[in-house]
């Protein structure tokens, strides 16, 4: 089906998030929507598919002007949608997600819902039991899941947000395998809506590119990466690599040994690893493969099961995260409103709260935190006031904030997902103050999903699969599809060791 | 058997009767995500409207409809202030609960021990000919009969039936089921004001049933918090719910035997004390994984069915507003 949509505008508050955009979607097409963060593509996909209705314009579908609220009637038109994380609910099995928005009789268990399931997902090449519980699939189940229950009502444009984020590379390709077939036999629309150039240069036929809520490029493929980043940023970036340095003379600060680490789900096999001064060790591999509970372990936030830990030299295993926090350890968890930043708190209240030790008796002084958050502001070009609530900042505003909260010259700095869905211009500021760490001593371990940025900044990798480990000693002798088939459990496709010798 | 023994399993399936119904209702609205934790205020003001209604009009399903109504407009407050206010559950219940208590105190003071109409015994034909089991649950009132069909009847709705698909889901993943067409914040008013319903049912199963009058109810105050805790011990399943209910019937029972019996522990003690510290200890073993580790003592065989037994999430979405975008 062809969709074309007409003069869409969508403002929320102050921001204009789609200004005037008119773009035709042909049947039969996989087209990527490219933007920065905040460009407006969620938008523009979440009024297609009627989560959100534009306050302005006409979204026509094969000739026919439609107005619709709701995604409930976005699908029956034929529009579904694919949420980043999977709307569906997970304490119910994979039948019950099925049949729920199925249309059906009052009483459940009919069985040729659960043959429908089987001979959809069967003819796209995917595998779902019915009975399984969703909580105990991976995203690129629940993503088949979604998928298969969509094309199960009908749809015949499908919208995918962000698809590859937290699947493995042999997921994505058997997920791009099935769009391609699914647009070229099926006369499908695709819409794919994602930060990665890659993925929209492997799958797309036409791209289109959004810049400020506004409609800025469209190109038919094949293109350069270069030429899309021109068109997202309105500027061309620069390959950067790091400056060559000779880690190996500088001290070690943080030596494991036989290190391991357990938790209910998973044990991680014994790590010896020694990492020195201005080194930046990445940490690859799905969500749960080990490398969570590890770096909770590397700061005393939870405590190593065996082995040794020394930070200079000294012994820390079993010790708390306050001792490893004077001993010069800093964390940024990944979950920056959950963990790292407090919702309902103004910039100001949190570097006070970062402070809270200098205080005369724990009475704060609002004139020196108010002038500290302006140096922070300016220096770590965050866009926001001091007395802005912390949840009003965007994604990549709130990562700079936490950065600037962390420790000026830490011994070790540990952070998870520096980066996590931040477009390319905060990833560049955000690395810039983690590498000036770097440079000052600090040894660093982050953890990432994206391979681009694991190669780019790691002095090494420590891969992690099923709990088990890979050292990647060289990552520039590695190249992005070597290290995410290792991230799949490959551990041969790559050269390296075994850490555990 | 025993016939004294039979007797009192049939005084404790008629005396965990209330704990049953508003226990359901609490399940039902916390299924669809919304805490009613006026539950305690609630259960008084309608045992005390419903004995008053019943009395006045001296037709015992006016009294019952009357009590209903209390438990339902009562819930369907705690659905506005959270759902149209924004406003806190758990204040709000909380502040209603208080609020509702004291009503009830002070509207029922001119009903103070009056006698009036109650419900009957009514044995069902044939099955309460069967032996042991008629007598323990077919020689009751038409509330205790009720309790049974609801408890089944709640089973099948949530887990047999589609609308009982989206109710279980509006508490799990409301953004779920708004993308599935289904209006989430309508439907919590609904379950909120059912499950509300059943409370003041629960209400009225008290003052016109288990202890006849007002304000002689006032011996069972605090059993709106015991019906709470029911339904997190119980994981928010129907057939826990009854069990649970029965069980803390039977300790009841049990302690007010001990009471008789020459061994000299203090009556309130055992009355009031002892459930609560075995709530208390019971929930903080399910609800903390505790029980997991409890549970390596028996053989690996059985663990599984225990574990399943004892599971008890809580719907994923309970306490949390939605807002479609």
């Amino acid at each position: 089906m062809q969709i074309e949509i007409r003069h869409i505008h969508k403002r929320f508050g102050s921001i204009q998030a789609n200004d005037d955009i008119s773009i035709v979607f042909p049947a039969g097409r996989i087209v990527g929507i490219l933007g920065e963060n905040g460009a407006g593509k969620s938008t523009l996909m979440k009024i297609l598919s009627g989560f959100q209705t534009p306050d302005e314009g006409e979204i026509w579908i094969d000739g026919q002007a439609e107005n619709y609220r709701g995604p409930q009637a976005a699908i029956a038109l034929g529009i579904g949608m694919l949420q980043q994380d999977p709307l569906d609910v997970p304490a119910m099995t994979v039948m019950d997600n099925f049949t729920y928005g199925a249309p059906g009789a009052f009483w459940l268990g009919h069985s040729h819902l659960r043959e429908q399931i089987q001979s959809t997902s069967a003819k796209i090449g995917f595998d779902l039991s019915p009975d399984q519980m969703v909580n105990q699939l991976s995203i690129a189940q629940r993503q088949q899941l979604e998928i298969v229950r969509l094309l199960a009502l009908g749809v015949r444009t499908l919208i995918l947000d962000e698809p590859t984020t937290g699947i493995s590379s042999d997921q994505k390709e058997q997920l791009f395998h099935t769009l391609m077939e699914l647009a070229r036999e099926e006369g499908m629309t695709i819409l794919l809506v994602s930060h990665k150039l890659e993925d929209v240069i492997t799958l797309c036929d036409e791209v289109i590119v959004l810049r400020a809520g506004k409609l800025v490029g469209q190109r038919e493929m094949p293109t350069t990466k270069s030429e899309l980043v021109h068109l997202m940023f309105g500027q061309q970036l620069t390959e950067e690599r790091r400056n060559e340095r000779d880690i190996a003379q500088s001290n070690i600060v943080l030596q494991l040994d036989d290190f391991t680490v357990e938790t209910q789900r998973l044990s991680v096999e014994p790590i010896t690893l020694s990492l020195h001064e201005g080194e930046v060790v990445g940490l690859a591999g799905l969500d749960g493969s080990g490398q969570q509970p590890f770096m909770r372990a590397c700061t005393g936030l939870m405590k190593g099961a065996g082995g040794r830990l020394r930070l200079d030299g000294e012994d820390m295993l079993g010790r708390g995260y306050g001792e490893f926090r004077r001993a010069g350890v800093a964390f940024g968890a990944a979950g920056r409103l959950e963990e790292g930043l407090i919702a309902g708190l103004t910039l100001i209240e949190h570097v006070a709260l970062s402070q809270a030790s200098d205080h005369w008796m724990g009475v704060l002084d609002w004139q020196k935190a108010g002038a500290e958050m302006q140096t922070r502001i300016s220096r770590y070009d965050i866009r926001g006031a001091g007395e802005d609530m912390i949840e009003a900042l965007s994604g990549g505003n709130q990562q700079r904030l936490l950065i600037s909260l962390l420790p000026e010259q830490p011994r070790l700095l540990v952070i998870e997902q520096p980066t996590r869905g931040l477009d390319v211009d905060s990833v560049r500021a955000i690395w810039g103050q983690l590498l000036a760490r770097s440079e000052q001593g600090a040894a660093i371990l982050f953890s990432s999903s994206d391979l681009d940025e694991l190669v780019t900044y790691s002095d090494r990798i420590l891969v992690f699969f099923e709990g088990r480990t890979h050292l990647i000693e060289d990552p520039s002798q590695t190249t992005v599809s070597d290290l995410g088939h290792a991230i799949g459990g490959a551990f041969d496709s790559v050269q390296g060791e075994h850490v555990r010798a | 058997m025993n016939e004294a023994l039979i007797n009192t399993l049939n005084s404790l399936v008629s005396n965990a009767t209330p704990l049953v119904i508003a226990a359901i209702g609490e399940t039902i609205t916390e299924r669809a995500g919304v805490i009613n934790l006026s539950l305690n205020g609630s259960i008084l003001l309608a045992a005390m409207v419903g004995f008053a209604a019943a009395l006045a009009t001296d037709t015992l399903l006016l009294g019952l409809g009357a009590a209903v109504i209390v438990g339902a407009v009562i819930a369907t407050i705690i659905a506005f202030s959270t759902i149209q206010l924004r406003r806190d559950q758990v204040a709000v219940g909380f502040v209603l609960t208080l609020l509702a208590a004291k009503l009830a105190d002070f509207l029922g003071q001119p009903l103070n021990s009056a006698s009036g109409p109650s419900f009957s015994k009514q044995p069902i034909p044939l099955l309460a000919d069967i032996p042991i089991l008629g007598h323990i649950f077919f020689e009751h009132n038409i509330l205790v009969y009720f309790s049974f069909v609801l408890v089944i009847g709640c089973w099948f709705w949530l887990f047999r039936t589609r609308p009982g698909l989206a109710h279980r889901a509006i508490g799990e993943r409301p953004e779920a089921a708004y993308a599935r067409g289904t209006s989430v914040n309508r439907m919590r008013y609904v379950y909120t004001a059912v499950g509300g319903g059943l409370v003041g049912l629960a209400g009225a199963s008290y003052s016109l049933s288990i202890k006849i009058g007002w304000p002689s109810i006032i011996s069972y105050n605090g059993d709106g918090w015991i019906a709470l805790a029911i339904v997190i011990f119980a994981g928010w399943h129907p057939f826990r719910v009854l069990l649970g209910a029965y069980m803390l019937s039977a300790l009841r029972a049990a302690a007010s035997d001990i009471q008789k019996s020459s061994l000299n522990i203090p009556a309130e003690l055992l009355n009031t004390g002892l459930p609560w510290i075995l709530l208390i200890v019971t929930l903080i073993l399910v609800n903390t994984g505790q029980i997991d580790r409890l549970l390596i003592a028996l053989p690996a065989r059985m663990r599984g069915r225990f574990q399943a037994l004892l599971k008890s999430d809580a719907p994923a979405a309970l306490g949390e507003r939605f807002e479609a975008s």
